[in-house]
């Protein structure tokens, strides 16, 4: 029978409880407090941490629910609680990551009259949430959040708005845990069309170039394993996009790497040379693409995703799949078999022996040499939390990742600001982990230009009091590196407003005075020793600073609107450094 | 019925793949490339909770889909009943029907425009007359098969129900004399044949 009232904070408690959260990244405001209230006389068993800004509250959800694939909590105030959570709502929207975000809100009979620290983040989020609800019963509390995580994790992932009224907290009810809900419009497909599975398996026996285009959706489905037994059995090549990293081992020699704006040479030339193109979890996004019309002349197009308003939407699928990447993967592999693609694959070697990734050696400290270093030194046993810009390319281009859920970035958004908070909400998600497996938790990197970082730079005090062993890299190249970047090669080197060099603080001490370790980097013959340092400190977070030159630029690039085989590949001519 | 294009100089043999591209590329088509935008009547049947109406006109203009007309209703089964009337070429039309899909209210998506459907839209119209245009604004709404819904002293209101082809020219004959005010409910569609869930 049911049990005795209690309050709607309790009820939200006791679910977020039920739901198997972990943490809760958030922050106390006048329209929550009695969830506070109430999280203090329950000693709940998720752990609440309390972030300095709600933005970094949400990039902390997003890097926990990409390390762990489980579905990142954020708990916010009203008004302004609420605003500062838009970023990161309309972050894990582009990039289909699970976040369910509780937003305080004023009480029932105050909404909708100016009240203090009222918004409409209903309203503000609709465009950028893939549901959201207003809770208006304490009765329907429980079963609401029930919904929100299911709907959050299930289909094609993606952030849940609960708005909760502070009356709707404060009025009572027992606490009942549904164990079904109804969402009568909501369904998700899993297994794919058997007769589109068998047309896809008959078209990639006959291609004679096939190869495989690879997105996030694989390692949201856990899939990497099934992509890596196709591509090996079919001996079909793998290029993956950004947020495809680590799906397929890029050191293996079916690996063409990234494609796309700033991938490698030799995967855009695999992309405009194949006659079929196997897309799986990925989405024809126009940083991969280019100008579209020039895109993949030759190729037939396989489209394997989860999401049907994302099949055909920029590029028309000769065999559209819809179902779960893993699923469809499973189906396909037990009809294709081994086949002899030796002229292509040597092709393809043959491109990467013309134009393969590279850069300067001589003797400045370049921002690739620091990258490459970092896999030395983990030898890919790391989660690489980018933030947006030349690091977050470079990141991509020299890592060389080998494992899933390895790198995290904000791609479809591009938000500044992201990778430290995202890098700490990955920490607390994989030591939980590995305290769990009792085993050592992998490092987690933080990789930032000095723009980005100080964007959200207050969460290094949560870092800190939580003595995350973060390994944060700043390249300090004193601008806004990329902008920098599109000013030289596009607008005749007018550098408007993108130096920071007279404002950046000292990345040292600053590192110190939020009770981390400083480093400081300034010539390539130091780089191996800072990092070794680095790796030393184990009980707080440690900022790696390298003084970084000013003019290096990520190359190749594929510049906006152009065709990707339209690369330009180097800056100089390499006979200049002959 | 077709959005406004500027002159295309490529030939008009492109490949179904070709054209598609194009279109995604965001280039105009011409009235005569096959594939140019039409008009299309969707019903949507969603949840009847609060904002559903919201997600769907928002669905609208976050995506840059145009949206013509609305109504909405109450329909059978805590439902919500609406029809909208958009325009777009086969592509952005599949994407609307996709991403209206896609809203976790929403039980069913129907695009009527190929099927044999019943459209009927209301339309209130409200005239300045003096008793002697009485008798000639009643044979012009009998033409109609209207009716009078309200008379003044100085003006006539009348309703009118049916296509909208029918309000239009009902509206264009009401010009002739002193319009005041016109009031339209925007069309209601609804398939002739008894349909069952024949959307995969």
């Amino acid at each position: 029978m049911p049990e005795k009232n209690v309050t709607g904070a309790e009820i939200l408690i006791r679910s977020l409880e039920a739901e198997g959260v972990e943490f809760v990244f958030g922050h106390p405001g006048g329209a929550v407090i009695q969830i506070y209230d109430e999280m203090h006389r329950l000693q709940p068993k998720f752990e609440h941490i309390l972030v300095r800004h709600e933005q970094g509250g949400t990039h902390a959800a997003e890097g926990y629910a990409k390390a762990t694939g489980k579905v990142g909590t954020v708990l916010v105030t009203s008004g302004p609680g609420a605003t500062n959570t838009v970023t990161g709502i309309a972050d894990a929207f582009m990039d289909s990551i699970p976040l369910v975000v509780l937003t305080g809100q004023v009480p029932t009979k105050l909404i909708g009259n100016d009240a203090f620290q009222e918004c409409d983040i209903i309203g503000v989020t609709r465009s950028i949430t893939k549901h959201s609800f207003l809770v208006r019963d304490v009765r329907e509390l429980a079963s609401t959040i029930k919904k929100a995580y299911h709907i959050a994790r299930t289909g094609r992932p993606g952030p849940v708005v609960v708005d909760l009224p502070k009356d709707v907290i404060a009025a009572r009810a027992p606490f009942e845990w549904p164990e079904r809900i109804s969402l009568r419009g909501y369904s998700t497909i899993t297994r794919g069309e058997q007769g589109q599975v068998e047309k896809a398996a008959r078209m990639m026996r006959q291609a004679e170039r096939p190869l495989l285009y690879v997105g996030g959706g694989t390692i949201i489905s856990n899939a990497t394993d099934a992509l890596t037994r196709l591509a090996r059995k079919t001996q079909i090549p793998v290029t993956t996009t950004l947020h495809g990293l680590g799906s397929f081992p890029e050191d293996d020699p079916l690996s063409v790497g990234m494609l796309g704006m700033h991938g490698t040479w030799y995967a855009n030339q695999a992309v405009q040379n194949c006659d079929l193109l196997i897309a799986v979890g990925a989405r024809f996004d126009d940083r991969v693409t280019g100008k579209i019309d020039a895109w993949a002349p030759h190729a037939k197009i396989i489209h394997i995703d989860v999401d049907p308003a994302c099949i055909s939407k920029n590029v028309p699928a000769d065999c559209p799949i819809l179902g779960d990447v893993g699923h469809v993967l499973a189906q396909l592999e037990p009809l294709v078999e081994f086949r002899n693609r030796a002229d292509w694959l040597t092709q393809i070697e043959a491109w990467k022996a013309e134009c393969p990734l590279e850069y300067v050696h001589d003797g400045a400290l370049r921002p690739q040499h620091i990258i490459q270093e970092l896999r030395r030194k983990t030898g890919g046993h790391a989660v690489v939390v980018t933030d947006v810009g030349q690091n977050q390319m470079w990141s991509a281009q020299y890592f060389t990742y080998a494992e899933p859920r390895s790198h995290i970035t904000s791609g479809g958004l591009g938000t500044m600001g992201f990778s430290l908070p995202a890098a700490m909400g990955a920490a607390f998600g994989l030591r939980k982990a590995a305290e769990n497996a009792a085993e050592n938790a992998v490092p987690v990197i933080s990789i930032n230009g000095d723009g980005g970082f100080l964007m959200n730079m207050q969460e290094l005090g949560v870092a800190a009091a939580h003595k995350l062993p973060l390994k944060i890299v700043v390249l300090n190249n004193s601008y806004l590196g990329m902008v920098r970047q599109w000013q030289e090669l596009f607008h005749d080197e007018r550098y408007s407003h993108t130096h920071l060099a007279p404002t950046n603080p000292d990345f040292v001490q600053l590192a110190e005075a939020f009770n981390c370790v400083g480093l400081r980097c300034t010539r390539p013959d130091d780089v191996t020793a800072t990092i070794d340092a680095a790796w030393e400190v184990t009980d707080r977070p440690v900022l790696m600073e390298f003084q970084v030159i000013t003019e290096e630029m990520v190359f190749p690039m594929v510049p906006a609107g152009a065709a990707t085989d339209e690369m330009i590949t180097q800056r100089f001519n390499p006979e200049e450094f002959a | 019925m077709t959005t406004a294009t500027h002159p295309s100089a490529s030939a008009p043999s492109l490949t179904p793949q070709q054209l598609f591209r194009k279109q995604a590329a965001g280039e105009g088509l011409s009235p005569d490339e096959p594939d140019a935008a039409h008009r299309h009547v969707i019903v949507v049947t969603m949840e009847n909770t609060i904002g559903a109406l919201n997600r769907v006109a928002n669905l609208f203009s976050a995506r840059g889909f145009s949206l013509e007309s609305v109504s909405v209703g109450i329909a059978e089964g805590q439902t919500a009943r609406m029809t909208l009337v958009t325009t777009g070429n086969d592509r952005i039309i599949g994407q609307v029907l996709q991403q209206l899909n896609n809203l976790v209210d929403t039980l069913h998506v129907d695009d009527v425009t190929d099927e044999a459907f019943v459209e009927r839209e209301l339309c209130l119209v409200k005239v300045a007359a003096t008793p002697a245009e009485r008798s000639a604004l009643m044979g012009v709404v009998d033409i109609f098969r209207g009716n009078v819904v309200n008379i003044t002293p100085d003006s006539m209101t009348f309703e009118v129900t049916g296509p909208p082809t029918k309000i239009n020219a009902f509206i264009g004959m009401m010009r002739e004399y002193d319009v005041r005010e016109v009031a339209r409910s925007g069309r209601v569609a609804m398939r002739r044949q008894l349909v069952f869930e024949t959307q995969s």
